[in-house]
């Protein structure tokens, strides 16, 4: 038995649902049929033998609605086409307001029209030319009005729908009954060019706007566009080419060289390089073997190998990093508080502002009044521009977030994202975090290797671990051990081709009465290093000292965040004079030192007391609730797991040098939300004022609503340009 | 004052308290979500304010008929969700609130709005 589900377009009622449901479960084979108005989508359980997707869809059809079987797949291509035809309507309409209100303008403007043909300066002539305007390109504006004013709100088009109309009615007026107006000792004049200019010049606007927002959500369209279209499972001995959503857990995957891994898994068999900058923002191959884990969506280059999908569909990383970065697109940054509550009252006041100016010029402004009240009224109602602060704070997360994300650094909520910038001390956590977390040996004193690995080989410490896997790295001949015994506390001991071998602690080494080379011990765990001593029937054989090393990205990032003036902190459970041996060897000056797993969360609330704004950087496992308390908790990403719950921010390419970037990052967004805010607001507050004629009674000066018109549209425009300059931005 | 300026004086002083009551003392009317509700997206938001239980999923099916760019997003902050709505085409977004309270919801230039009352 098959089952699909495929999108139905044409349905808008109950009985369209159970129509359709009917008529699909007429066509044999069909066991069951589910139709969702909601989601206009119909799940078909069938035969497959017997039914095709043909014969769905003419079921579908001969209801009188459209079955899309192939709807979901194009969707993304299919938004684009509409979006593209919508913005070619736009154009078409800009390039006729323009063209059509250049004319009027030439026939009209005092120096242009002497050099004018006789017919543009004809009113009647004018008046056609700017009725399609008014009504066809600015048709628009009327139907966001009125639905709007029945819903009794306001928005930027109820203002450009009323300035618009009041110039094009008035002109209309002039032009038809000419003698009524000189009547009122006013010259007859139109003022066709003010609406038609006004209209094309914000549909202008409009269009490059709506244009330049495609950029802003372009991080996610490119994380969707990773997506592997198809994978090739092992099955039965057969390769099979299956599509992407069918792969199963569990089921086994090749990969070939130069192939997109399609989900998340665990190699099974052979080695390769692989490229994870796309999903990471890891900028080096990582050379994977078996049992590694690699990530779907990243680029297989060398090798061949097969690997075991554990994670698929909404699971995987890269599904996880999309909603991720989604959700935080989504959410509000405090800042955008103050422009939320100054747009719900805005439209609303400038309309009676306008109103205001109007009674103002009337009644003590000079003749003719009846004209200055009214252009002056028409401009403060085309310059204000409510986008501007709309679009302010919303199209510059979408960009830092966006960013982020193809850096490897996700952030959560626009509220992260703010309060990362107010960041100036960072705590590091020490194990797993600023160190890699396994312990590896670092030196070896003398020819022990050997011997050492023979005898842990048989032992579970973790020290033990880090030697035998020395041992299989260089590829040493073991040995059989006999007689093992470990010795809780102090070490491990054995015999080895006939000899007495023991392996530990300074107190193994004294019980044994075995003389140690004291300076040398010292020197070793004065570097952050835990020494073990080999003895052979009672005498030193040698040292091999353990430590957990640091990452290679530590010491740069901790010097990062040092010359942009931020306090760096380690904490760790270790005792001080290793602590202090793996601070001094990433650089880091403030250590806190022996503080088990549970005070670490009071160790960063005593540091925000001291008027701190602490980001604390962990794995997000043992140090979960010191990452809650802190303002950002920073996470650094674990396996496949991007979305850890602790943390505010989470740097899945593992690069401590990420934790200054995502401060830069959050410096760069707030720094141009302020920007855009103060343009936004400081446009509206100077020019509002300027468009009412408080400049006229000093300088004379006013402001022509064409060019009212001109600056509104360049306002939205350079806050979405603004925001999109952060693309170009270095962190 | 000529009785002209007069009579335009008092009529920008009605048009002014007009505009104040019909833009800014509207009341809102609440629809009362069960488990599942359609909003038009067309100049705005229809119903613009819907009431919905807490701890409980409930779907809003939003269809935008309108094809201002500015509507082409809607924006639901308190649930961290920024969802494009392609034109003539229903997008289901399920929320689950976990605290009572008014969650203000806009398009994505946050020109028009609506709200979304959570109710113990």
């Amino acid at each position: 038995m098959e089952k699909k589900t495929f999108l139905i377009r044409g349905m808008h009622c109950a009985s369209c649902v159970r129509v359709t449901e009917r008529a699909l479960k007429k066509v044999p084979g069909v066991l069951d049929a589910v139709v969702n108005l909601a989601t206009e989508k119909a799940t078909v359980s069938f035969d497959q033998q017997k039914v095709s997707d043909q014969k769905l869809a003419s079921a579908v059809s001969s209801v009188g609605y459209k079955a899309m079987m192939e709807e979901e797949s194009q969707s993304e291509d299919q938004q684009k086409i509409e979006k593209e035809k919508e913005l070619q309507q736009l154009r078409n309409k800009v390039i006729v307001s323009l063209g059509l209100g250049g004319l009027i303008l030439w026939g009209s403007f005092p120096l242009l029209m002497n050099i004018a043909p006789e017919i543009l300066k004809n009113f009647f002539v004018q008046l056609l030319l700017a009725t399609p305007v008014q009504f066809w390109a600015g048709f628009l504006f009327y139907q966001a009005t009125i639905p709007a004013l029945r819903h009794r709100t306001a928005n930027m088009d109820t203002l450009v729908a009323i300035g618009t109309t009041v110039a094009y009615t008035y002109s209309a007026f002039v032009t038809v009954f000419p003698t009524i107006i000189t009547r009122t000792g006013i010259k007859p004049e139109p003022y066709f060019d003010v609406a038609t200019i006004i209209i094309g010049l914000i549909l202008l606007g409009r269009y490059f706007e709506a244009k330049a927002k495609i950029g802003t959500s372009e991080a996610i369209k490119k994380l969707i566009g990773l997506q592997a279209r198809t994978a090739r499972i092992v099955k039965g001995g057969r390769e099979i080419d299956v599509p992407i959503d069918q792969v199963r857990l569990g089921d086994v995957v090749r990969v070939r060289p130069g192939e997109k891994i399609p989900v998340d898994g665990v190699i099974m068999e052979g080695e390769s390089s692989i490229d994870e900058s796309m999903v990471t923002g890891e900028s080096i191959p990582v050379d994977k073997v078996k049992n590694d884990t690699v990530i779907g969506a990243t680029m297989n280059k060398t090798g061949t190998f097969t690997f075991k999908a554990t994670k698929v569909g909404k699971d995987t990383m890269l599904s996880q990093i999309i909603k991720l970065v989604e959700e935080a697109q989504g959410s509000k940054a405090p800042i955008q508080r103050l422009a939320d509550l100054i747009s719900s009252y805005f439209v609303p006041v400038v309309i009676m502002l306008a109103i205001a100016t109007f009674v103002v010029w009337y009644v003590v402004g000079p003749t003719p009044a009846f004209l200055f009240a009214m252009l002056n009224m028409v401009a403060v109602l085309i310059i204000a521009c409510p986008c501007a602060m709309g679009l302010a704070t919303p199209t510059a997360i979408m960009v830092g977030t966006g960013k982020g994300a193809t850096n490897g650094i996700l952030i959560k909520d626009a509220e992260s994202l703010e309060t990362a910038h107010k960041i100036n001390t960072v705590i590091f956590d020490k194990t797993g975090t600023l160190t890699k977390g396994k312990p590896e040996v670092t030196d070896i004193v003398g020819d022990v290797l050997q011997m050492a690995a023979s005898l842990e080989k048989g032992s579970e410490h973790s020290l033990a671990d880090a030697i035998v896997k020395k041992g299989e790295e260089e590829k040493v001949n073991f040995m059989k051990a006999a007689n093992f015994k470990a010795i809780p506390g102090h070490g491990v001991e054995g015999i080895i081709d006939g000899k007495k071998v023991i392996l530990g602690n300074r107190r193994l080494m004294e019980k044994e009465r075995i003389k140690i080379d004291e300076k040398e011990v010292e020197r070793l765990e004065n570097e952050g290093k835990t020494v073990m001593m080999l003895g052979v029937d009672g005498n030193l054989a040698g040292l091999i000292a353990v430590a957990d090393t640091i990452k290679e990205t530590a010491k740069e990032g901790v010097l990062v965040l040092y010359r942009m003036g931020i306090e760096v902190v380690m904490i760790t459970g270790d005792n001080q004079r290793t602590a202090k041996a793996i601070a001094d060897q990433v650089g880091i000056k403030r250590v806190l030192a022996e503080v088990l797993p549970d005070q670490k969360e009071a160790e960063v609330k005593k540091i925000q007391k001291e008027g701190k704004k602490v980001a604390m950087v962990g794995d997000g496992i043992n140090d979960a609730p010191a990452l809650a308390a802190s303002d950002v908790g920073i996470a650094m990403g674990t396996g496949t797991d991007v979305a850890i719950e602790a943390g505010d921010i989470t740097l899945v390419n593992k690069d401590l040098r990420s934790v200054a970037a995502a401060i830069t990052l959050s410096k760069k967004t707030m720094w141009t939300i302020k920007l855009n805010l103060f343009w936004a607001f400081g446009y509206n507050i100077t020019l509002i004022p300027v468009a009412m004629g408080v400049l006229y009674p000093f300088f004379s000066i006013l402001l022509n609503p064409i060019f009212a018109s001109f600056a509104m549209a360049l306002s939205s425009i350079s806050v979405v340009l603004n925001s999109l300059m952060l693309k170009r931005v270095k962190i | 004052m000529s009785i002209d300026k007069l009579l335009v004086a008092l009529i920008g002083a009605v048009g002014i308290a007009f505009t104040y009551w019909f833009f800014l003392m509207k009341k809102e009317t609440e629809v009362e979500v069960v488990d599942e509700v359609d909003i038009k997206v067309s100049r705005g938001y229809s119903p613009e304010v819907i009431s919905i239980p807490k701890n409980k999923t409930t779907k809003i099916h939003f269809l935008r008929t309108d094809p201002t760019d500015c509507l082409s997003d809607v924006v639901l902050s308190e649930f961290k969700i920024r969802k494009n709505l392609p034109l003539n085409k229903k997008v289901t977004i399920e929320v689950t609130p976990k605290r009572a309270g008014e969650f203000p919801f806009s398009c994505g230039m946050n020109m028009y709005h609506g709200k979304v009352i959570v109710k113990e």
